[in-house]
């Protein structure tokens, strides 16, 4: 079936009211909300996306008492509020915390709360995916967050430097860093497989990419540019807990290991980081201003632009925060002339942003007050930024506290802010109601002129000469006014942070619900019930216009009667639309899963894996390992890829689309995608490390060459191609419902891959490479152990499509399984063939 | 089942998303190139006779290709944004709008690409040595 112009024709006559009721009920039975300890089962977006938003912002309040705790040490000269190692502790976790545990997590939260509001969809594609990244991010943040209650916290400073973190800090602290944040990063890219699904697939009919809400855009760059950043972080982790666990000596340099390519690896992450944490924040703006300013946002292809720009540019700045490290000048000057570059595309949309507001007539509210307060901080932020991209100031300036200063105008104006002004916008959404104007402009003061008087003066102590970093300085440097300036400001914006949270939370039983759609907007979001139903939209509308509200003349009314697609739950399942990528035209209805306890079970038992690793409680790790993977496997065995009762449905408007579809249309075969371009992103970066030791040695790979030899990486590649085309083949087979031949070719490629696994290992094995003697034989380790995990990967998923078809859940015709599991080894197939080329034919040539 | 509505010529099946992000990628591409080919040379032959001068020219010839690559994408860019004449903000429910504004930002991005790529060719011109 091929629809290209989906516009529904006239809309059909209002239901009946009985047939309305009767349509309300069962949604409301499908899509209900579990109750008591039960509650705790939920994947519903709305409410796994309300658990994020508060288990975030408590996280944000705990990195904010640790600022306060930094503040009062660093009030007076020679204080002795807190010791050094104490002092230490603290300074890194709340940068940890605010980083990874606030700045990241709160964009997940709110996107999953709001994102399908803003492009009319009942759920995201994989309710259970954000379920299990919440409770990652949970049992992950506590485990770190912990730490500094037993001492045992990580003290390296948020970007945790080799050696210091390596040969200089024996105890455990730097492992829960690297464990615990870890686990954590699954969440994230769990979050941005779900989000990016969500942006392509799940809009509205009609909703082209011309006209989605400008939120999703930015959505869909950060998710990618998560997918991009993430990784080589998880992949210096791995690293850097191999070298503490294990004593492989990637970062060593005795043994021929150099901490830079920490640097090199964490900046990779680091730089695109801030603007990942940025752009959401900016997003909620481009929401904010057309509504407040009653007129339709300028330039939206230009704020497109400025994400999508944003987006690429900020990955070539990593090296700026490396300008002091003794790199050679020109890499030095590429590195200036990206930061600079990467100026243009920011500015961009807040000129964007800055016309709206003047073509239009602003009201007069809170959430303004702090676009505006957001704006200008961000712009101050942002110049001291080009100042510090211009490297011969940054020699001055590196490390002391005017990149203190720096930092937090760009991360206070450009995210917090802007989340404060979208708290107090969105607000009526999730609890009905909406805050006090006049305390909130009280909030509005304190916290503006607390956050100026405690980071302003703070360029100018750095510029003194104060480096960051240190827990107390001798009187009489000339340091003392300035800092006792900012503590005292500290705590201004501490208090504006109280009063808010007061006013966020207490109760409000005489106060009225907010009348529907508060602030008069003119998008989606804005169609929620007060007070919410958990039904999301009751039917999902036809789109013609980048603001239906403003534009669609009896748009809510007809959403509300469910004129539009999916009035009802007729099986009494949770199902949304997936549409086409461009155009939007329906493609499936998707059926959504209800509440589990599985993605919580899954995520204490892989969270078992980080956490029992950190104590080095090896058998607890394996046994909460194997638990993990088999909870796994229940949660696809039950849960995915259902043959349905029926192939297709109607979901009215005389549209009739399948429920179940595989390969490229699928959702599952995009969410294996995306993922696999996370899990290749790391691996490249690894691969990276290879050829960083080759440009710092002279004799690298090492002449003559210790392993792991030419024959043994060969024989590998040669069974995992043909493994990789044998499942290829099964993919076929199956298609032709040739039964027999497709369980023969898969059993085959699956002992392939067992023994070319063998055969990869069997190189440095039998060459007796010893990874702890030198960096050349650790790094040929780890290429060939991540193939070699990942293969048995590829395993545990061809016999699982064995058994899928055997227990009759995957047919000739529902196959969706075996075209992921082909997708996935596509990717194993290449990372195969990266890595003997790096192990085997890199020394060839050199 | 509805019938296939109204025929268009600008079908959604000859769009692609991946357009949109060629002259970004050119950029990174050139981009990494650039500092490869710089930062090796400089752990490589840095206190060897050879000139600098081969890094300079390597990234002018980047430089050039990047920018052929960047002008075709926004040149197609550009046709697709005049396609029928019709001008911003590109936010009619049509296919043509949607062929339109997809043109229309692939341009913007090829601009915005070829001077951040200009930015970095930049430093080839300035910097004679690697320190």
């Amino acid at each position: 079936m091929t629809i290209e112009n989906a516009d529904p024709d006239p809309l059909p006559e209002t239901p009946p009211l009985e047939l309305r009721r009767a349509q309300e009920a069962r949604l409301l039975e499908a899509w209900r909300t579990p109750t008591g300890w039960r509650y705790w089962s939920a994947v519903n977006n709305s409410t796994v996306g309300l658990w994020y938003c508060v288990a975030s912002f408590g996280f944000f309040l705990f990195g904010g008492i640790l600022a306060l705790l930094i503040r009062i040490q660093l009030a007076v000269p020679s204080n002795g509020f807190l010791s050094a190692d104490q002092y230490n502790q603290v300074f890194t976790l709340h940068g940890s915390v605010m980083m990874f545990l606030f700045a990241v997590p709160i964009f997940e939260a709110i996107s999953i709360l709001l994102l399908p509001q803003m492009l009319g969809a009942r759920d995201l594609p994989f309710p259970r995916l954000s379920a299990f990244g919440f409770w990652c991010f949970l049992i992950g943040g506590v485990f770190v967050s912990g730490s500094i209650f037993f001492n045992a916290g990580p003290k390296g400073g948020w970007f945790m430097y080799p050696p210091l973190t390596s040969s200089y800090q024996p105890g455990i602290g730097a492992d829960i860093w690297l464990l615990g944040l870890s686990f954590i990063e699954v969440a994230s890219i769990a979050a941005a497989v779900e989000l990016i699904v969500g942006v392509l697939k799940c809009r509205p009919p009609g909703m082209r990419i011309n006209l989605i809400p400008l939120y999703s855009w930015y959505i869909l760059v950060v998710a990618g540019m998560i997918l991009f950043a993430f990784p080589p972080l998880i992949a210096g982790d791995l690293l850097l807990e191999m070298e503490r666990t294990c004593d492989w000596p990637f970062f060593d340099a005795t043994r021929g290991g150099d901490p830079l390519l920490w640097q090199h690896l964490f900046w990779i992450f680091g730089h695109p980081e801030v603007y990942i944490v940025f752009l959401p924040s900016v997003a909620l703006i481009a929401m904010i201003v057309p509504t407040m300013a009653r007129t339709k946002m300028l330039g939206y292809s230009w704020i497109v632009l400025a994400a999508v720009g944003t987006g690429f540019l900020s990955f070539g700045l990593w090296v700026h925060h490396m300008f002091t490290t003794g790199l050679p000048g020109i890499s030095i000057g590429i590195f200036s002339a990206a930061s600079q570059a990467v100026a243009i595309p920011t500015g961009v949309q807040l000129f964007c942003f800055l016309a709206t507001l003047i073509a239009g007539r602003v009201t007069k509210s809170v959430s303004m007050l702090f676009v505006f307060a957001g704006l200008a901080t961000f712009i101050i932020g942002g110049l001291t930024g080009v100042m510090v991209a211009v490297a011969p100031f940054d020699f001055q300036a590196h490390d002391t506290y005017f990149i203190v200063g720096h930092l937090h105008y760009v991360l206070i104006g450009g995210t917090i802010f802007p989340i404060i002004a979208g708290f107090y916008y969105f607000i009526p959404l999730v609890t009905g109601r909406l805050l006090s104007e006049r305390v909130g402009r009280v909030v509005f003061w304190l916290m503006l002129t607390g956050f100026n008087v405690t980071f302003l003066p703070m360029h100018l102590t750095g510029l003194l000469g104060m480096p960051r970093r240190v827990y107390t300085y001798p009187a009489g440097m000339g340091f003392e006014t300035l800092n006792m300036i900012s503590s005292i400001g500290s705590f201004v914006l501490g208090i504006g942070f109280v009063v808010f949270l007061w006013d966020v939370l207490r109760p409000r039983k005489n106060q009225p619900l907010a009348e529907r759609n508060p602030w008069n907007a003119g998008t989606l979001e804005w169609l929620a019930e007060v007070p919410n139903r958990p039904w999301g939209v009751r039917s999902i509308p036809e789109i013609d216009s980048r603001y239906p509200l403003w534009d669609q003349p009896d748009f809510v009314r007809d959403v509300d009667e469910g004129r539009f697609y999916l009035p009802d739950a007729e099986e009494g399942l949770r199902e949304t639309l997936v549409t086409s990528e461009i155009d939007a035209v329906p493609r499936q209805c998707l059926r959504v899963p209800g509440p589990t306890f599985i993605p919580l079970w899954a995520a204490i038992f892989v969270g078992g894996v980080f956490i029992f690793g950190t104590f080095h409680w090896w058998w607890s790790t394996v046994i909460s390992g194997v638990l993990g993977l088999a909870t796994i496997l229940i949660w696809l065995w039950t849960g995915t890829a259902i043959i349905p009762e029926k192939p297709t449905k109607d979901i009215g408007l005389g549209l009739t689309v399948p429920i179940y579809v595989s390969g490229p249309q699928a959702v599952g075969w995009w969410a294996m995608f995306i993922t696999m371009l996370g899990d290749m992103t790391a691996f490249i970066a690894l691969v990276f490390g290879y050829f960083f030791y080759w440009t710092i040695h002279e004799d690298f790979p090492p002449d003559p060459l210790p392993g792991p030899g030419v024959l043994w990486p060969s024989i590998s590649l040669s069974l995992f191609v043909a493994a990789w085309w044998l499942t290829i083949l099964a993919r076929r087979w199956n298609r032709a419902d040739q039964a027999k031949s497709y369980y023969c070719v898969l059993t085959t490629a699956a002992l392939l891959t067992i023994a070319g696994s063998g055969a990869l290992v069997a190189g440095p094995w039998i060459t007796e490479l010893d990874p702890t003697a030198h960096v050349y034989p650790a790094i040929v380790w780890i290429l060939v152990i991540w193939t070699a995990g990942h293969a048995a990967v590829g395993f545990i998923m061809q016999t699982y499509c064995i058994a899928r078809r055997a227990a009759g859940k995957m047919t000739s015709r529902y196959d969706a399984d075996i075209c992921n599991v082909t997708l996935y080894w596509h990717f194993l197939a290449l990372t195969a063939v990266i890595t003997v080329a790096t192990i085997a034919g890199f020394p060839l040539l050199t | 089942m509805r019938e296939p509505a109204n025929t268009t010529s600008k079908p959604e099946r000859d769009e692609s998303l991946w357009s949109l992000i060629v002259s970004p990628i050119i950029w990174a591409i050139h981009f990494l190139a650039t500092y490869l080919t710089a930062a090796i040379w400089c752990a490589k032959f840095a206190n060897s006779n050879r000139s600098f001068d081969e890094v300079r020219v390597a990234i002018g010839v980047f430089t050039v290709i990047a920018l052929a690559g960047i002008f075709v994408n926004g040149w197609g860019g550009y046709r697709h944004h005049k396609f029928g004449g019709e001008s911003v903000p590109h936010d009619d429910d049509t296919p043509e709008d949607r062929h339109r504004f997809l043109g229309f930002a692939t341009l913007l991005l090829a601009g915005l690409s070829a001077v951040a790529t200009l930015f970095v060719a930049a430093v080839a011109v300035f910097v004679r040595s690697c320190h």
